[in-house]
């Protein structure tokens, strides 16, 4: 087991992201960030703080749960369900930026534009990850990335987040030292 | 969980687990999206020998809002009246390749019988079955209950709970029984005891043959329909003694607690088990139970049918094999 990323290197990384959404969408008045459960969430509320303390702007913020659009449901016992919350405002017309720890196969992002489109018509969809660790199934790509780690598709990744595990860490498991 | 045929095959969290899924879809629902692709594919029948309005358009609204096919199969005007027994029935359904059958029966039983000879491979959900009982309608009320006076969507410890009316004929209240207990509540049987089946005071509620005696400690009061349809004998001496003597009326409705709710599991007898002042006060949630009802059969067919179920894990099986 390694570690990737520790506390400050998430901070650093998170706070990056934060800088690049409001260059990319001229500031937030239209933005509206969106975390995929259960650590896509966490990440989107930090970069909300982060916002909020670089341009004093409360951004958009909600959770889009995705299950209910996997493609892959069938193939085990079911999930359960998250709330999905979002603005007052409707998603309409904003820059949507879905938020997730970990992108690796791209299914997860497939089934969140899927529930997008069931909920509005956004004017752009970007795509905020903390870690990219390659394995695309699909032609999907994101936009804002905090590291990019090679990885083995045996291996897997493990984003601790202070709010749900105790501490703030990114780990790989399963590599052979 | 494969099937539900009674509320005794659930724990206390397999019962948590069916209403706070019910709680996202109904979320969900509120909001803009209206339908998931999330049972795309599925084949859910609803197999009813009973006459249902709300049961049956509740399963099927649930599951074309989840995107199931659904077929209807009502016992009138098919082969079952031309004598048609339920085993080949459910070979029939078996060929067509059914995911969920939904079964309400006359016969207390059925489902059971369906689902323990595995005629079908698919789930087999309990619709109502004679005099025995009626899951999913107790799995709606518990909602409801929650939803009002449990905003914090814990269990249900520490109300307490009348069922009043037709306790003998109801697979409403025998499920509802087993299910508010399970969640912690408190139940009390309202009835005159002619309506009180045999054995009632092992149901483990308390038993009181006085609306007016209990009412005012109610968090919710939940009246059920006399069924004169299931009344081959004389119960009560007359509809008028009956209303005066258990119906919901203004006054009762007064004496209640200030955040106690009225339920019914309907279809109402408007003047006989309920006046319409009761009806339609504001402490009626009788229609939202309806919505509610949507709600918590999308959570039960998504978590029977949603996942990977016994056909599936079968052919999964013949491939590697």
């Amino acid at each position: 087991m390694s570690v990737v990323l520790n506390a400050a290197e998430i901070a650093r990384a998170l706070r990056r992201i934060a800088h690049e959404i409001l260059e990319k969408n001229h500031g937030s008045s239209e933005v509206i960030l969106l975390g995929i459960p259960t650590r896509g969430v966490v990440i989107a509320q930090r970069l909300a703080q982060e916002i909020l303390g670089i341009e004093n702007a409360e951004v958009a913020l909600g959770t889009l749960d995705i299950t209910m659009y996997r493609d892959d449901l069938r193939m085990r016992a079911p999930r359960p369900l998250t709330p999905t919350q979002l603005p007052k405002t409707g998603i309409d017309a904003k820059h949507v930026v879905l938020v997730d720890d970990v992108f690796f196969s791209g299914r997860t992002v497939r089934a969140a534009l899927d529930a997008l489109n069931e909920l509005g018509r956004p004017k752009t969809v970007q795509l905020a990850v903390l870690i990219d660790r390659g394995h695309r199934e699909l032609p999907i790509r994101a936009d804002f990335v905090g590291k990019n780690i090679p990885t083995a598709k045996t291996e897997s990744v493990k984003v601790n987040l202070s709010e749900i595990d105790g501490s703030d860490e990114v780990k790989i498991e399963g590599r052979s030292m | 969980m494969r099937d539900l045929l009674s509320i005794n095959d659930l724990t206390k969290d397999d019962a948590l687990e069916i209403l706070d899924t019910a709680v996202h879809l109904s979320d969900l629902s509120d909001s803009s999206s209206r339908k998931f692709p999330t049972l795309r594919g599925r084949t859910v029948v609803n197999l009813f020998f009973e006459d249902s309005t709300r049961t049956r358009i509740s399963f099927e609204a649930a599951a074309k809002r989840l995107s199931a096919d659904v077929i209807n199969f009502s016992a009138k005007g098919s082969s079952v009246s031309k004598g048609e027994s339920l085993k080949d029935t459910a070979l029939t359904l078996q060929a067509m390749g059914a995911d969920a059958v939904i079964i309400r029966h006359g016969s207390s039983g059925a489902p059971a019988q369906l689902a323990r000879k595995r005629w079908i491979d698919g789930a087999v959900i309990n619709a109502g079955d004679g005099t025995h009982e009626h899951p999913t309608q107790a799995l709606l009320d518990a909602f409801t209950i929650r939803r009002h006076l449990r905003k914090d969507l814990g269990d249900l410890a520490g109300l307490k709970i009348a069922v009043v009316g037709d306790v003998l004929h109801s697979r409403v209240a025998r499920s509802n029984v087993l299910l508010l207990q399970k969640l912690g509540a408190a139940v009390v049987l309202v009835a005159p005891p002619t309506l009180l089946p045999v054995g009632v005071e092992h149901w483990g509620a308390q038993v009181s043959f006085a609306i007016d005696e209990v009412i005012a400690e109610c968090d919710a009061v939940m009246m059920l329909r006399v069924q004169k349809e299931r009344m081959e004998d004389l119960f009560f001496p007359s509809e008028r003694e009956y209303a005066r003597n258990f119906g919901l009326n203004a006054a009762r409705i007064a004496a209640m607690k200030e955040s106690a709710i009225v339920m019914h599991p309907g279809p109402m007898n408007r003047g006989l088990e309920i006046t319409a002042e009761g009806a339609d006060s504001k402490r009626s949630v009788i229609v939202e139970q309806v919505a509610n009802g949507v709600s918590v059969r999308m959570a039960v067919l998504y978590l029977l049918i949603g996942g990977a179920t016994s056909r599936d894990l079968a052919v999964q099986i013949g491939e590697q094999s």
